[in-house]
């Protein structure tokens, strides 16, 4: 197991945002996390990314303990992760910002520069390298906002929405795209998403939370023929 | 690049041999404007590089000043000496002040606020400090100006030139080399987005806390400067929100963030304001505050137009 | 030193104290409504203690009744300030805001300097030297004045905003720009009669000041620091924490003054803000 959540909480002024949510994601897999909006599933995210702590439970990566750390301590320790709104450097160009992203393991200027170059050519970003991050649209500020994640060499990477807002076609290159880095270097995914077409995909477990509890954990299949989560979110009338 | 590199190598050769074409009255306006372009440039790295506006800067400048000044004129300890205590003294106390403003969640306006305190508190504080002059000033020998007493920080308007341009060029070259390094990389993802450079990995209040204290030492360096070059400080002057406010202005108007903005400000408004004196005292006006007023209209016109600083614009219209 | 000076110098602080509260009050206003940091405040303080004695001196009058056409004035350039000058920067960073105002600042205190020279002015009315007397106690009457016209001021500034639609409206603006603009208020023209409201405070409050106190050019940002100095101690948003700020600084200033040393008296104000920055930045009577 590359992360183990057991029994998490987390309150805010009185309000259980997660009650007790134990999960896990295996080395090498592709975990997905869906539930309904306000189901607690970016606080979960927050909360292994150390954003904040969680009030009780405890929080294992590789084994150790990181409940209570800094953002930048996760990071350093092999968790990556992007934002569900995308917080690109405007004012740097995209390959700049890779960089940031790559100085965490890389000495040199030089080493970072090509690490960041061959991860934007694997995202499709290759030729907007030299242009400022604030031109981009969309689609390019997500894959840009994965590709500074995955620059940080992690073992674990947290995908917050990151299809959302996508069209279709984005959304299968973006897929192929996770399938090849986990296929090819072993990377663990955990990955927070509504749009099911993604999930389906990539996802060989799925958890669901609803009122910050987990209701429903297993392969897609399972999941998503399971009574408690198609009345609480994808609808009877559910075609996956 | 290499466009720039060439305008950058005429320019410092013009600079260095500027004494040879100008008078003593030339030299001290340049030497002037150095100065400044120094202590805008040691401001700009933790407005640039951290993003954190500090408007009690003269906070630093006076109590580098103060603390080589005053080892020199209780200890006859020349200021290389000093130079070191000054450099540390002040990047200590930049670190005091970093550390309660970030450990306490202090930014934008009330981190501003929070410099000019401080700095208003040291200037109060120094005018009840008699072992260092009080109100009246400290006051430097000012020793046989025509050899050069480089030990001692004591000659012709000639060696404090060529020190004041030997400062800012090493300042640009340090902020140039930084730039490019990972110190570089960092303090601009955290002046542009500090939460997702977090989640890179970055220990953001550490990273802040050394642009603070490098500006803080830098800016130290020109209260050194100062006091051996002026050879008397008074805590009115010295610490006054004034100076403040005019160390701000050449990076402001040329261009926050950038590595010319400073310089180039410190240009702009030393060479239009005494321009415009020239031309009023020519006209026989002796014009009290018109020089503050014309640094006031500059930088309102800056803000409103060029918001970015002149530095950007021109670069891009000389392609630089 | 005795009781009776002690008491006298608190009373005559307390009093100054809330005509520093109205001119602070003036900045809560702006900066909580607009968010704008204004550092002119100060010197548009100082302009107006300029007007009172430029009126009186020409004009003899009181500067009591000055008050009123100088803050009709005020109102006005507070006005078009906002509205010609800095409403065009909202949306820009904050520094851009902050240094926008810190050059209007350095271009009134040095017209002032320009036009009326470094030396000290003041205005000295025929009851300037009474005082009313309770028992062993002397209250200056100017300064009492001065005081009561602050706390009118400030009561008709709080009913304005407690009753009044437009009141309401501003404070809609404050609360919540987006949501105010979504409504249908035109937040522009609100933020700039804030300013303007803003500007009202600081007029009256310079014209009473300076029967207290004499006005030279460089006190326009020595007042602008005690203005946010104030704003900050007593809480931002707060029109009570104003005035109570205001209070807390005068008293402090005027025992400063008392017991140390009078060149001190503003570091205990500055300290203060350092204090208070770092370990109640909502200030005493504001909220997160």
């Amino acid at each position: 197991m590359i992360l183990e959540a057991t029994r998490i909480s987390k309150s805010f002024r009185g309000l259980k945002a997660v009650n007790e949510a134990s999960f896990s994601v295996e080395e090498g897999a592709i975990v997905g996390l869906i539930g309904p909006n306000g189901a607690g599933k970016t606080t979960i995210f927050n909360m292994v990314a150390g954003v904040f702590a969680p009030d009780t439970g405890s929080i294992l990566f590789q084994q150790k303990p990181i409940h209570g750390l800094r953002a930048d301590q996760i990071c350093a320790a092999g968790i990556g992760r992007t934002f569900q709104i995308v917080k690109p450097f405007a004012g740097l160009s995209v390959l700049d910002n890779v960089m940031v992203g790559a100085f965490l393991r890389e000495k040199t200027s030089s080493g970072a520069r090509s690490l960041s170059a061959s991860i934007l050519e694997k995202l499709g970003l290759g030729p907007k390298r030299d242009l400022p991050a604030s031109s981009l649209t969309l689609p390019d500020r997500k894959r840009l906002e994965v590709a500074r994640a995955l620059a940080t060499r992690p073992r674990l990477l947290l995908l917050d929405e990151v299809m959302a807002g996508l069209r279709p076609t984005e959304c299968d290159q973006l897929v192929a795209v996770f399938r090849e880095i986990n296929r090819a270097e072993g990377l663990s995914i955990l990955l927070i998403e509504h749009v099911m077409r993604a999930v389906m995909a990539l996802a060989g477990q799925i958890v669901v939370l609803h009122h910050g509890e987990v209701i429903a954990r297993g392969s897609p299949e399972h999941v998503v023929r399971d009574p408690a989560v198609l009345e609480c979110y994808l609808g009877e009338e559910t075609e996956v | 690049m290499t466009r720039a590199s060439a305008a950058l190598a005429v320019v410092a050769a013009l600079l260095i041999a500027l004494p040879a074409f100008v008078g003593n009255y030339g030299l001290s306006v340049a030497t002037l404007i150095l100065y400044f372009a120094y202590t805008g440039q040691a401001w700009n790295v933790m407005m640039g590089f951290a993003g954190q506006l500090s408007l009690g800067h003269a906070l630093y400048v006076g109590v580098g000043g103060y603390v080589a000044g005053g080892i020199f004129y209780h200890w006859g300890i020349g200021p290389w000496a000093g130079l070191w205590v000054a450099m540390a003294l002040c990047a200590l106390l930049g670190v005091v002040i970093g550390f309660l403003a970030f450990r306490f969640g202090i930014s934008g306006v009330y981190f501003a606020l929070l410099t000019i305190a401080f700095a208003e508190f040291t200037r109060i504080g120094f005018d009840h400090l008699d072992w260092l002059g009080g109100p009246g000033g400290l006051f430097l020998k000012v020793a046989q100006r025509d050899t050069w007493d480089v030990f001692n920080f004591r000659g012709p308007p000639l060696m404090y030139y060529y020190t004041i341009l030997f400062l800012t060029a090493a300042a640009l070259a340090l902020c140039a080399w930084l730039l490019k390094s990972k110190a570089g990389y960092y303090w601009q993802a955290i002046r542009e987005n500090e939460e997702a450079a977090q989640a890179l990995g970055i220990n953001t209040f550490r990273w802040k806390m050394v642009a603070v204290a490098l500006s803080a030492a830098m800016t130290s360096v020109s209260g050194v400067f100062y006091a051996f070059y002026y050879n008397n400080l008074f805590p009115e002057q010295v610490f006054n929100i004034g100076r403040s406010i005019e160390i701000i202005l050449g990076p402001v108007i040329g261009g926050v963030g950038t590595l010319f903005g400073p310089i180039l400000g410190a240009v702009v408004l030393t060479v239009l304001s005494d321009g415009l004196t020239e031309i009023l005292a020519a006209l026989g006006w002796e014009v009290p505050g018109i020089k503050q007023i014309f640094y006031g209209v500059v930088l309102l016109a800056v803000i409103m137009f060029l918001p970015n600083g002149i530095w950007p614009a021109l670069a891009k219209r000389l392609r630089l | 030193m005795s009781f009776d000076l002690v008491v006298n110098v608190l009373i005559a602080g307390l009093l100054t104290g809330l005509v520093y509260g109205l001119m602070a009050l003036g900045l809560s206003v702006i900066f909580g409504v607009v968010r704008v940091v204004n550092f002119a405040h100060g010197e548009l303080m100082t302009v107006a203690m300029y007007a009172a004695t430029v009126l009186f001196a020409t004009l003899k009058l009181d500067p009591f009744i000055v008050a009123l056409p100088v803050a009709a004035a005020f109102f006005v350039f507070g006005y078009l300030l906002q509205a010609g000058l800095i409403n065009p920067f909202i949306t820009r960073p904050e520094h851009s805001q902050f240094m926008l105002l810190v050059a209007v600042a350095i271009i009134l205190v040095n017209a002032l300097l320009m036009i009326f020279g470094p030396d000290a002015r003041n205005v000295q009315v025929d009851y300037q030297l009474d005082s009313f007397e309770i028992g062993k106690i002397l209250v200056d009457k100017a300064r009492l004045y001065a005081a009561g016209a602050a706390l009118l001021t400030a009561t008709g500034l709080f009913l304005f905003f407690r009753y009044s639609l437009t009141g309401k409206a501003i404070r809609a603006c404050a609360d919540n720009y987006l949501g105010a603009k979504v409504v249908g208020l035109n937040v522009k023209k609100y933020y700039a009669l804030t300013f303007g409201l803003g500007s009202i405070c600081v007029a009256i409050a310079g014209c009473v000041m300076v029967l207290l106190v004499d006005v030279t050019p460089p006190l326009g940002p020595y007042y602008t620091l005690l203005a946010f100095v104030i704003v900050i101690v007593g809480g931002l948003g707060s029109m009570g924490g104003a005035l109570l700020g205001g209070v807390l600084i005068g008293v402090s200033e005027a025992l400063a003054g008392l017991f140390i040393a009078p060149s001190a008296k503003s570091m205990f104000s500055f300290g203060l803000l350092i204090v208070v920055l770092l370990l109640r930045p909502q200030g005493l009577l504001g909220k997160r």
